[in-house]
């Protein structure tokens, strides 16, 4: 008989995966009351350390051509197909139905396709040239807000982590992510996804630990531009609100979403990654001619 | 002291700005062939008719020889289809749109799509290696051009398929059925691809005919589609003539036309449908404008030129074909070209060295020439680089013609090859007025370094692509298509769906 080898559950910070500074650790159970793994229990510090990461990153994948994000983003996708059966494995030791989870693996999957497709298109439909009464050519195009700081979804742990970082890095953002707390296993496992598939260090950060510790951090912190939460408690969504002030960042709270319905997916959650930014041109009137045929 | 130096300095100036030196390109130094090899390429001795998912024998049972236009070797034979087997593709058509393709749910319709992409990507090499030696094209081109973008125009519209309730606001999109599709002989991977990719994205099913002498990488492509699985019938590729195309048009059951070629061809297709309700778009012939003001940096704006008029030996429907410079600058421009016309490369398709390939073929040659000596007979002076050609196969040297009149055959009338007519202008109204002077409307060139001229001329010149100091740009996202007598319809970005959707309410 063969002693199997257990897989260690680190966190994924600039493209690396370093186990947390504090050296604390955590053990989410199972249904079952099985315990799952010794995961990283992160700290502030940890956070900290992320967001200088995907600050670090963001110049470069927001500067890539939006055609070439796709192909990451359909690479991923690729990645994740590949490993599908390692998914459903840890799904189901975090507690679903083989059906559930094959069905999270494949929404999951095919949501990082529907997002490839986006990354180069949403700019068509949310840009405008304005037909201002001055002779100027002025448009308005949508460029990305920056690092933006998810807590994911504590159900859908693959779907909800999938469904929230998307859209936000096919607008040309970077993230930090805090994983569901009792579901950490597959975000970890999909970091791995993110390190083979052409996606550069920095731009999605994927931590694990307890939202009540971290939410603060998540909302206060000077060097972020958003923060996305996903749960109803209300105290949370406040101090998030409070928080976010102190440098206006943009906040969402996807709390009432299904993420398996098409209510899901829309280029309305890539925009809320967004800002708008118009340009002002001269247009010289000095011909005549007025190029009747 | 300063008034008697000021001369001697204005004098100097002048002769740094016209930069008279001219450069020498005779030196010893020439350039060891480079030659891709044929080997990561293969082509069957015969291809049959692609019908229904399967390679199927010609009901008309002739088959027609495909040639290298560098050595007029014999590539392979393709079939020719006649309107039997036009029937038959129409009908796998309509039987894979109605029973599995527009029922098929969109997210997995793009799946399909993006495989096609994919497997593009992965062939890459071997579909640049065929493009060159069926067409002529230079290798550096078709590598790194042709394929590459056709790949990216699959890739780019798989994506649309599942998100078009998002562009078509307050409308429905659905799909029109069976598109027939006729596509040219400059770029014929990328061609199939601009048609095919919008059409399947869509929901529609395709008949596609290449043009008769550059059909192997169209049915490559063939090929590709059968790997990727796709539904038999969704996509089918028929090679023939001008009589299969004829009988594509007016086969009764296609509910699409999509047609790139010459605008003699697009005006029969138009009078061909006149009584149905087939849908039209049209691609079609070009003689666009390149105009350099005297403010324009003069050497990025001759490499656009070269670049406009030389790209693919001038086989280019958007060819910057008539070049306007200010007077000001025009003796230094032409100079200019001339002296970077005696460094292009022409030869050997194969060869990574190689600017300008082989001429498509001997027909298209011969226009060519017939259109150098008409441009003499009236009276423009005729100026080409004096490098070698090949001995055997279709060539034909960079060619210029300057004192060209606006009502010269050579200023009005598309050549398709490597020919550049230059004539001057002194006022922005002036090269309005003359650019616009022509019956077609796909592409025009502005060369300034002051951007709100770019706008304005943008906005007056009739065309549906414009570039500023740039040329020959093209982007799976960006619309492509002509004003006027250049056709209508879009090919690329979000307005390249229209043309194969009904929007309902």
């Amino acid at each position: 008989m063969r002693l199997e080898v257990l897989k260690t559950y680190k966190i994924y910070i600039g493209g690396q995966f370093p186990r947390t500074e504090s050296g604390r650790y955590y053990s989410p159970l199972s249904k079952t009351g099985k315990k799952l793994a010794n995961v990283c229990l992160c700290s502030r510090k940890d956070f900290r350390d992320a967001v200088v990461a995907a600050r670090s990153a963001f110049a470069g994948w927001s500067n890539r051509a939006a055609f070439n994000r796709s192909q990451i983003l359909y690479r991923m996708a690729e990645m994740l197909e590949g490993r599908k059966a390692q998914f459903i494995d840890e799904l189901i030791l975090q507690g679903a139905t083989r059906a559930a989870a094959e069905k999270e693996v494949h929404l999951a999957t095919d949501r990082l396709i529907y997002y490839a497709g986006w990354c180069d298109k949403f700019q068509q439909l949310f840009s405008a040239v304005n037909p201002v009464a001055s002779s100027h050519f002025n448009f308005s195009a949508p460029e990305p807000t920056g690092v933006v700081a998810i807590i994911a979804p504590q159900g859908d742990a693959l779907l909800g982590l999938v469904s929230l970082i998307a859209p936000v890095i096919a607008g040309g953002n970077t993230c930090v992510v805090l994983a569901a707390a009792d579901k950490p296993l597959c975000a970890v496992t999909f970091a791995e996804v993110l390190n083979s598939s052409d996606l550069p260090g920095g731009v999605v950060n994927i931590l694990t630990g307890k939202p009540e510790e971290l939410a603060s951090w998540f909302a206060g912190h000077m060097d972020v531009n958003a923060t996305f939460y996903c749960e109803k408690d209300t105290d949370i969504q406040k101090m998030i609100r409070e928080k976010s002030a102190d440098n206006l960042k943009r906040i969402h709270f996807y709390d009432t979403i299904d993420w398996y319905s098409d209510k899901g997916q829309s280029p309305y959650f890539i925009m809320d990654a967004q800002e708008i930014k118009t340009t002002w041109h001269p247009v010289e009137n000095i011909a005549g001619a007025g190029g009747g045929y | 002291m300063a008034t008697t130096k000021k001369p001697i300095r204005s004098k100097k100036a002048a002769v740094a700005k016209t930069n008279s030196i001219k450069l020498k390109f005779d030196t010893g130094w020439t350039y060891a062939p480079a030659p891709e090899s044929k080997s990561a390429a293969s082509i069957n001795k015969q291809y049959d008719l692609f019908i229904n998912g399967e390679w199927q024998k010609p009901e008309s049972r002739k088959y027609f020889d495909t040639i290298n236009p560098a050595t007029e070797e014999k590539l392979s034979e393709v079939a020719e289809a006649n309107a039997a087997d036009v029937n038959k593709a129409v009908a796998a058509a309509r039987t894979a749109y109605d029973k599995v393709w527009k029922k098929m749910p969109a997210t997995e319709r793009a799946k399909y799509i993006f495989r096609i992409a994919r497997i593009i990507q992965e062939k890459a090499r071997e579909l640049a290696i065929i493009e060159s030696l069926d067409g002529g094209k230079p290798i550096r081109e078709s590598r790194d051009f042709d394929v590459p973008t056709a790949a990216n125009h699959f890739f780019y519209y798989a994506g649309w398929a599942d998100k078009l309730e998002y562009a078509f606001p307050n409308r429905k999109a659905q799909p029109l059925g069976v598109a027939g599709q006729i596509i040219p002989w400059n770029f014929p991977l990328l061609m199939a691809a601009w048609k095919i990719a919008p059409a399947l994205a869509t929901g529609n099913t395709v008949v596609l005919k290449p043009a008769e002498t550059t059909p192997l990488t169209a049915l490559k492509l063939a090929e590709i589609i059968q790997e990727a699985d796709l539904p038999p019938g969704v996509v089918n590729i028929l090679t023939g003539a001008g009589a299969t195309g004829a009988a594509l048009v007016n086969h009764p059951d296609i509910n699409k036309i999509a047609f790139t070629g010459s605008t003699d061809v697009g005006k029969i297709i138009q009078r061909a449908v006149s009584g149905t309700n087939k849908r039209v778009t049209l691609e079609l012939g070009g003689k666009a404008a390149n105009i350099i003001f005297e403010d324009a940096p003069l050497d990025q704006a001759v490499e656009g030129v070269i670049n406009g008029i030389f790209f693919n030996q001038g086989h280019v429907c958007c060819a910057g074909s008539r070049l306007y410079v200010q007077e000001s600058v025009a003796k230094e421009v032409i100079r200019k070209l001339k002296d970077r016309m005696s460094s292009l490369l022409v030869g050997d398709p194969l060869d990574k060295n190689t600017d300008i390939g082989a001429i498509n073929s001997k027909q298209q040659l011969d226009t060519i020439l017939k259109y150098i000596s008409i441009g003499k007979k009236e009276g423009a002076e005729m100026y080409e680089s004096n490098c070698r050609l090949p001995n055997k196969g279709f060539f034909c040297r960079p060619t210029l013609f300057t004192n060209v009149a606006q009502s010269n055959r050579i200023a009005q009338e598309e050549i398709f090859g490597p020919v550049l007519s230059i004539l001057t202008f002194r006022t922005d109204d002036e090269v309005i007025e003359k650019a616009n002077n022509t019956p077609y409307g796909l592409s025009a060139g502005v060369w300034t370094d002051k951007g709100s001229k770019i706008f304005n001329l943008t906005k007056r010149l009739r065309a549906g692509v414009i570039w500023a100091n740039t040329f020959n740009k093209f982007d799976p996202g960006s619309p492509f298509g002509g004003y006027k007598e250049s056709g209508y319809g879009r090919e690329g970005g979000l307005h390249g769906l229209l043309p194969y959707i009904e929007l309902t309410s």
